[in-house]
C-alpha cells in the first residue's frame, strides 16, 4: 500500500457524495490547486460512513479523494504522518485535537 | 499452590471489577468502536480515581514507587482490566500506568536518571526493538542488525519491523549484534534515542489491530555511545529472554478476561434470544458451546496463575508460562468464536466487541512467541539436552 493517497481528485459535490460507498475509510479534502486542506476517516460511528462524513463537510475546499479501509483509525494517522514529514506541518483544517501526539516518519 | 484469594486479592478484584464496569464499560459506548484512547479528560479523571485506588504504576517495583502486588495479584487484576471492547490491548485504555521498558530496572545509575525516571513521570516514552524481518521467535539467530565498535561509540546499521511506539518514543532499547559467530552470546542491548542521526521510522505496517500500528525502523551509520550499553556488551540476549518469558504472564491474562466477558455476554444472549419459540440456550448445541467455553477459561486461568505462583516464589517458571500463554491464546480465540456464533448475525457487526475481540485475539496467537514456538519450549523443557534443532 502507497504510504500517501494517490488518487485523482474528485469534484466536491452533492452528487460526487451520494454516489459514494457507506464504508469506513479515509479520505482528504484539498482546495482547488489540490493542496490539502484536511485528513479525516469515517469511522464505525458514522451513520453512513464515507457518505456521511463528506456529506457533513463544512469548511473550504472543492476537492477530495477518498480510499475504503476498516483500519480508518491507523491509516488516518498515517496520512496525516507523510503530509507532515512532506511538509513539515499538519493540514490547516485538522485541528490540534486530532494531530496530538502523533508520531514522526523520517 | 493455594486455589483460593487472599481476603486482600479478593477485595483487589472487586474494586478493579467495579472500575472497569462502572467508568470504563459506559464510557466506551460513546467512543469509536476501534480506539484505544480516552479523551485526555476523561483519562486524567480516571487516573487519579486508580492513584486514590492505590494501584497506579502496575507493574513497577515498590522501591520506585509502583504498588506492592506479587504476580498473582496482578495477573488477577489484568484478567479484570482486559473486559471491555478494547481490553485486550488497550486494558482500561492505560489509565492504570504501567512499568514501561522493565529492562531499564537493571540500567546504571545515569542511564535510570536519563531514561527510566523521566518515563516513570511520564515525560519519555521508550520502545522495545528485538524482531527483525529474518524473524522474531529466535532472535539469538535472527538480528542481522550490527554494531560496531568506534572509538567511544557504536556504529549501527540495520533494521527492525514490527515495533510498536518507535514513531513517538523519545528512545528506544536496540539489539544488534556485536559479535557475528557468538550466536545467543553476541547479542548487545543499546539505549538509542530517536533523534539520532541515522535514525529513521520508514512506514507504518498495518495489521488486523485497527486501532494500532506498528513501525519498521533502519539504523544508517547510527553512532550510540558506548555509555549507552544496557547491561554488558554480548549479554543482550539475557535481557531479551528475560522479558519474554515473565510478559506471557499478563498476556495471558488479558486474554482469560476477553474470554470472560465474550463468554458472559454469550450466557446472557442466548437466555433471551428465542428461535423456533424456544431460547438458545434450549438447545444443546448452543449448551455445549458455552461448556466449552468455561472449559477453556478454566483451563487458562489456573494455568495462567500457577505460572504467576511460581514466579512469586522465585521457582523456575518458563514452561508453565509458556503452556499459560498456549493455552490461554488458543482458548481464548475459540471463545470469542463461539460467543461470536452465538450472537449471529449481531457478533460481526460493529455494535459489538465481538469482531474486534476476534480480529486482535488472532495475533495473541503470534504475539509474544507463536504458539508453535510455546510447544517448543515445552517440548525443551520435556526433553531437555535430548532435544536438538534440526
Amino acid at each position: 500500500m502507497a504510504v500517501e493517497l494517490t488518487k485523482p481528485w474528485l469534484a466536491l459535490n452533492q452528487d460526487a457524495i451520494s454516489d459514494l460507498p457507506g464504508q469506513l475509510g479515509v479520505f482528504e479534502i484539498a482546495d482547488e490547486a489540490e493542496r490539502v486542506r484536511y485528513i479525516g476517516f469515517a469511522g464505525a460511528g458514522s451513520l453512513f460512513g464515507l457518505r456521511s462524513e463528506l456529506g457533513h463537510w463544512s469548511g473550504p475546499g472543492r476537492l477530495f479523494r477518498f480510499e475504503v479501509t476498516t483500519a480508518y483509525r491507523t491509516r488516518h494517522r498515517e496520512l496525516l504522518m507523510a503530509y507532515h514529514r512532506r511538509h513539515g506541518c499538519y493540514p490547516v483544517d485538522n485541528p490540534d485535537s486530532e494531530t496530538a501526539g502523533l508520531g514522526r516518519l523520517s | 499452590m493455594n486455589l483460593q484469594m487472599t481476603e486482600e486479592q479478593a477485595l483487589i478484584v472487586q474494586m478493579v471489577r467495579r472500575f472497569v464496569r462502572e467508568e470504563i464499560v459506559p464510557l466506551e459506548l460513546s467512543l469509536d468502536p476501534d480506539t484505544d484512547q480516552l479523551p485526555p479528560e476523561d483519562a486524567e479523571r480516571l487516573r487519579d480515581m486508580v492513584r486514590e485506588m492505590g494501584l497506579y504504576g502496575l507493574g513497577i517495583p515498590p522501591e520506585y514507587g509502583g504498588p506492592e502486588l506479587s504476580m498473582v495479584t496482578m495477573a488477577l487484576i489484568a484478567i479484570e482490566m482486559s473486559q471491555h471492547r478494547a481490553g485486550l490491548y488497550a486494558p482500561c485504555y492505560g489509565v492504570f500506568g504501567g512499568a514501561g521498558l522493565a529492562q531499564l530496572f537493571e540500567a546504571d545509575d545515569r542511564q535510570k536518571e536519563k531514561y527510566l525516571y523521566p518515563t516513570l513521570r511520564g515525560e519519555k516514552r521508550g520502545f522495545f526493538g528485538l524482531t527483525e524481518p529474518s524473524g522474531g521467535s529466535d532472535p539469538a539467530r535472527a538480528i542481522q542488525t550490527r554494531a560496531v565498535r568506534d572509538g567511544d561509540d557504536w556504529v549501527i546499521n540495520g533494521g527492525k519491523i514490527f515495533i510498536s511506539g518507535a514513531d513517538r518514543a523519545d528512545y528506544g532499547l536496540v539489539f544488534a549484534r556485536t559479535s557475528p559467530d557468538k550466536g545467543r552470546g553476541g547479542v548487545t542491548c543499546f539505549i538509542v534515542d530517536t533523534d539520532t542521526p541515522g535514525f529513521h521510522v520508514r512506514r507504518v505496517v498495518h495489521t488486523l489491530r485497527s486501532a494500532h500500528y506498528a513501525t519498521e525502523l533502519q539504523f544508517e551509520d547510527m553512532r550510540v555511545p558506548h555509555a549507552n550499553v544496557l547491561g554488558e556488551v554480548n549479554k543482550g540476549f539475557a535481557i531479551a529472554n528475560d522479558r519474554l518469558s515473565r510478559q506471557r504472564i499478563p498476556y495471558s491474562a488479558g486474554c482469560i478476561g476477553v474470554a470472560i466477558k465474550a463468554h458472559e455476554m454469550a450466557v446472557e444472549y442466548s437466555q433471551v434470544r428465542e428461535t423456533f419459540g424456544a431460547p438458545l440456550s434450549s438447545r444443546q448445541a448452543i449448551q455445549w458451546m458455552l461448556v466449552d467455553n468455561e472449559i477453556d477459561i478454566q483451563q487458562a486461568r489456573w494455568a495462567t496463575l500457577e505460572a504467576a505462583d511460581l514466579a512469586d516464589r522465585g521457582e523456575p517458571f518458563r514452561k508453565q508460562a509458556a503452556m499459560a500463554k498456549l493455552i490461554a491464546s488458543e482458548g481464548a480465540s475459540r471463545v470469542v468464536d463461539r460467543a461470536m456464533q452465538i450472537h449471529g448475525g449481531y457478533g460481526v457487526t460493529k455494535d459489538f466487541p465481538f469482531e474486534r475481540w476476534y480480529r486482535e485475539m488472532r495475533i495473541r496467537r503470534i504475539g509474544e512467541g507463536p504458539s508453535e514456538v510455546q510447544r517448543h519450549i515445552i517440548a525443551r523443557d520435556i526433553l531437555g539436552s535430548g532435544l536438538r534443532n534440526p
